[in-house]
């Protein structure tokens, strides 16, 4: 396999398949780059910068760029640990992020990425917007407080479902998450099975009726730091 | 009996051969036809061109001047960059929204007029001034614009307004029966590279007579560099695109001009638009595109006609169309794209989106443009400027270029000039030239700072003013605002993040927060609030939003509070509070307990002083 590329994280040399990304080549060699608009199955989309890694020193996202032979990549710094808390503070600040009655608590990955990252109060003052909520639908609930933006929802109604149920309106610190129909989510082809649904990292979208069905305790991230398994993984082999 | 909404977006979208990617010039007609682009109207375009309606939705939200709400049939929009602010562009509006009895972004119950707030129209040398609907209302004295007002009022017709409100046209083309605008050109100082006269199809002639690999060299040798902010070499930029895999290649003029305090390339498309698109042939002819398209940014939408005409007569000429000056097989030609006011579209990515259609969001860069530009196809995307400067290299030849200015920044640059100064306005000089030769030249008497490069760049004080303008000093895509002594630089600093804060595309984390974040911290300050560690916070956060940032705006931000931190640190420290002031803690309990005093009627007297 003489087309593989080489490049080295934190020191750490790697190998990436031509076209692999910074993030896919890290996370098949066992190395977690914190992100949150970025999932797999789905385009990469760049827009929370949690993935900021240094590469030959210029800040890029770890999602976007394309792995090159020789690149030396610089993830788990000081620098770029602060940064990060620094991009997760601010996502929690511009929406209304009340974990302790949330049912996505544990699961969600904006707070596992907060706990992963040590943060315990962010650092910049709460902005408490006011949001909307939508509730047309009889199977999916939208709370747009918790919603940070990530763009999931969207690509994954076109590019897993092929419906094109969300889309993002407004600019700067107006953009928000808008539905395919002017009556609220219930006047769309969104189902309940949905991967858009599936796809979103916070409680933003939720399904009805099925709340707490994992108890808390039991969830994704109540023992575990989010990106564990992609570390354990590698330590296994 | 006019036509009914549906048959109106028929009709538009046939217009435009039913094509998404033309999505936003359809917005733009119908929001003109019909007057706002509600919901009704989004159906119908989403029906007809059978795509989700949520994708018109996002469009229209985008852009400033697309409205989902029915708007005023005058829409007075008043410039409030930092020269306007600082001319009284705040007199003006609370004049107008006394005559209208309206506030900024409000419309007459009557439906005949809406007033709101623009970013920099380009007419920052002739603040404060408005546009009115298309119309460049520049130089607005006390009492004019409200008289203005009172003339529109007494008309029932709003029709012609250019007869109505404008006494005087500008100077040159600013005259022109295509034009007709009162907006001046300023040129204070013409060079021989932009504003020298030339014969049309010097330089093209002598492009189709070598290949066009010979011209890409030609434009290396010259060692241009991009005027539009990044400086990027033009040669080097043409190979890549020309080297790209692609059936088609497209060349897009970047005319956005929307970089606050820049007003250059509205003077060169007033009066030198056939250097501009013998630029553009070259470049096509270089890159080997047979399409090129000018970005123009909507508050130039007076121009268009002019524009359109001028491309006519080239077509006429045989400059344009097949077999360009009788090169077999050589095909070019050019069409001009209505902007709608964002001023991320001047990033050349947001731009290309816009062309397609689309929201104006940056793209992931990789794949560039040069790669994978409009529709997918290898672009290059250029600035007026730097389009112009093509043509006359070819008329006069690398050499002749790259002896004006300095070694690494050939040929001479547009300032575009504003502020605290007797003779702002354009001037054409050699790139390397001192700070304080331009204060000289522009008659600022006293200077105590300078914005060089706009909102994005740096601002300088005193101990800078020996520095060049030039890419590898102080770079500028032509934005230079003079500040006299009286002037507040953190007010400043302030004006421009709120310039930030509206522009922000919002797609992005750190420059969607962070800019506001920037500001409040900055705010609070100027307020008289401010701590001794929120200098330490503003620094800091500053320095995560630029790195962090996705494209040029967010990475550039910041500047406004971080280079004043810098050379103007105790415009900031005299504003601090002592550290041990402990009833000083930036929290202000009085308003805070304002709502609560309010709802329950009563006053909290503990606190009173
Ligand atoms: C936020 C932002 C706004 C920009 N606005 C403009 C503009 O109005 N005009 C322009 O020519 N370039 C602008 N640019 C630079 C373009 O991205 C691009 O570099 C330029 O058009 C390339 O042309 P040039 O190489 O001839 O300079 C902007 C960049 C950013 C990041």
């Amino acid at each position: 396999m003489s087309d593989r590329i080489s490049l080295t994280i934190d020191g750490r040399q790697i190998e990436a398949e031509p076209g692999q990304t910074i993030l896919e080549a890290a996370e098949e060699a066992g190395v977690y780059i914190p992100r949150l608009c970025w999932m797999k199955g789905l385009s990469a989309f760049g827009s929370c910068r949690v993935c900021t890694v240094r590469v030959n020193g210029r800040p890029q996202s770890a999602c976007t760029q394309p792995a090159a032979p020789g690149m030396v990549v610089e993830n788990d710094t000081q620098e770029l640990r602060e940064l990060r808390r620094s991009l997760i503070d601010m996502l929690f600040i511009e929406g209304n992020h009340f974990c302790m009655f949330c049912e996505k608590s544990g699961d969600c990955e904006l707070q596992a990425l907060a706990y992963r990252l040590g943060i315990t109060a962010p650092q910049y003052p709460f902005m408490f917007p006011q949001r909307e909520l939508d509730a047309t639908h009889p199977e999916i609930f939208v709370d747009r407080n918790r919603c940070i933006l990530c763009g999931r929802c969207v690509r994954a109604s076109q590019e897993l479902d092929g419906k094109h149920v969300f889309g993002f309106v407004g600019r700067g610190a107006g953009k928000k998450v808008a539905v395919n129909a002017e009556s609220g989510l219930g006047g769309t082809d969104a189902a309940g099975d949905d991967e858009a649904v599936a796809a979103c990292p916070t409680g933003s979208l939720l399904k009805k009726r099925v709340g707490f069905a994992v108890p808390v305790g039991q969830r994704r991230f109540d023992h575990q730091p989010i990106g564990s398994e992609i570390e354990q993984a590698q330590s296994e082999e | 009996m006019g036509a009914t909404r549906e048959e109106v977006v028929k009709v538009i979208c046939q217009d435009y051969g039913n094509d998404r990617s033309r999505l936003l010039d359809i917005a733009r007609d119908v929001r003109e036809q019909l007057g706002c682009v509600d919901s009704p109207a989004v159906d119908c375009i989403a029906e007809v061109l059978s795509i989700p309606r949520v994708e018109i939705e996002s469009l229209v939200s985008f852009y400033s001047f697309l409205y989902s709400e029915p708007q005023g049939q005058v829409q007075i929009r008043i410039c409030n960059d930092v020269p306007d602010m600082m001319k009284g562009a705040d007199r003006i509006a609370s004049e107008l929204e006394e005559e209208l009895g309206i506030q900024v972004g409000e419309t007459t119950p009557d439906g005949k007029f809406s007033l709101e707030y623009a970013s920099c129209i380009g007419l920052s040398d002739q603040a404060p001034s408005a546009l009115v609907n298309d119309l460049m209302v520049p130089r607005l004295g006390a009492g004019t614009a409200r008289r203005g007002v009172q003339i529109l009022k007494e008309r029932g017709e709003l029709k012609e307004l250019d007869k109505l409100l404008i006494r005087d046209y500008g100077d040159g083309n600013n005259a022109h029966d295509l034009v007709r605008s009162a907006c001046s050109n300023n040129i204070r100082k013409a060079g021989e590279v932009i504003l020298a006269e030339m014969r049309r199809g010097a330089g093209l002639e002598k492009a189709l007579a070598m290949s066009p690999v010979e011209v890409i060299r030609e434009i290396k040798t010259s060692r241009l560099r991009g005027r539009g902010g990044a400086g990027f070499p033009t040669g080097m930029k043409w190979e890549f695109t020309r080297a790209a895999d692609g059936d088609r290649r497209y060349l897009v003029c970047n005319a956005d001009e929307g970089e606050p305090g820049t007003f250059k390339d509205r003077v060169i498309l007033t009066e030198r638009p056939d250097l501009l698109f013998e630029g553009m042939t070259i470049g096509g002819y270089a890159i080997g595109a047979e399409d090129g398209l000018v970005y123009l940014r909507a508050e130039y939408a007076y121009l268009r006609e002019f524009l359109e005409h001028a491309l006519a007569k080239r077509r006429e000429l045989g400059l344009l169309g097949e077999n360009v000056c009788g090169k077999e097989g050589f095909h070019f030609d050019i069409r001009i794209q209505m902007g709608a006011g964002a001023y991320i579209c001047g990033e050349e990515t947001a731009l290309i989106s816009s062309c397609e259609g689309l929201r104006g969001d940056p793209k992931n860069r990789p794949p560039f443009p040069a790669q994978h530009g409009y529709l997918g196809k290898p672009t290059s995307v250029n600035n007026v400027e730097t389009l112009c400067c093509v043509a006359r290299i070819l008329q006069r030849g690398s050499g002749w270029f790259s002896a004006i200015g300095s070694p690494g920044s050939t040929g001479t640059k547009l300032l575009s000039i504003s502020g605290d100064c007797m003779r702002p306005g354009v001037y054409e000089v050699p790139f390397g030239i001192r700070l304080s030769e331009v204060f000289a030249m522009c008659d600022a008497q006293d200077p105590m700072a300078a914005q060089v490069g706009g909102p994005s760049g740096k601002m300088v004080g005193e101990a800078d003013f020996d520095r060049t303008i030039c890419f590898d000093d102080l770079a500028t895509g032509g934005s230079l605002m003079v500040f006299g002594r009286d002037r507040d630089v953190l007010e400043i600093a302030s004006q421009f993040m709120q310039f930030f804060v509206h522009e922000s595309c919002g797609y992005c984390t750190p420059c969607r927060v962070g800019n506001v974040l920037l500001k409040e911290r900055l705010d609070k300050i100027l307020g008289g609030h401010g701590q001794p560690t929120d200098l330490e916070y503003l620094q800091r956060l500053g320095e995560s939003i630029k790195m962090a940032s996705r494209c040029g705006l967010g990475q550039t931000s910041p500047n406004p509070v971080l280079s004043t931190l810098e050379s103007f640190r105790s415009a900031y420290e005299e504003r601090i509070r002592d550290a041990d002031d402990v009833e000083e803690s930036g929290f202000d309990l009085q308003s805070a307990l304002s709502t609560a005093q309010t709802l329950t009627g009563r006053k909290s007297v503990h606190f009173e002083d």
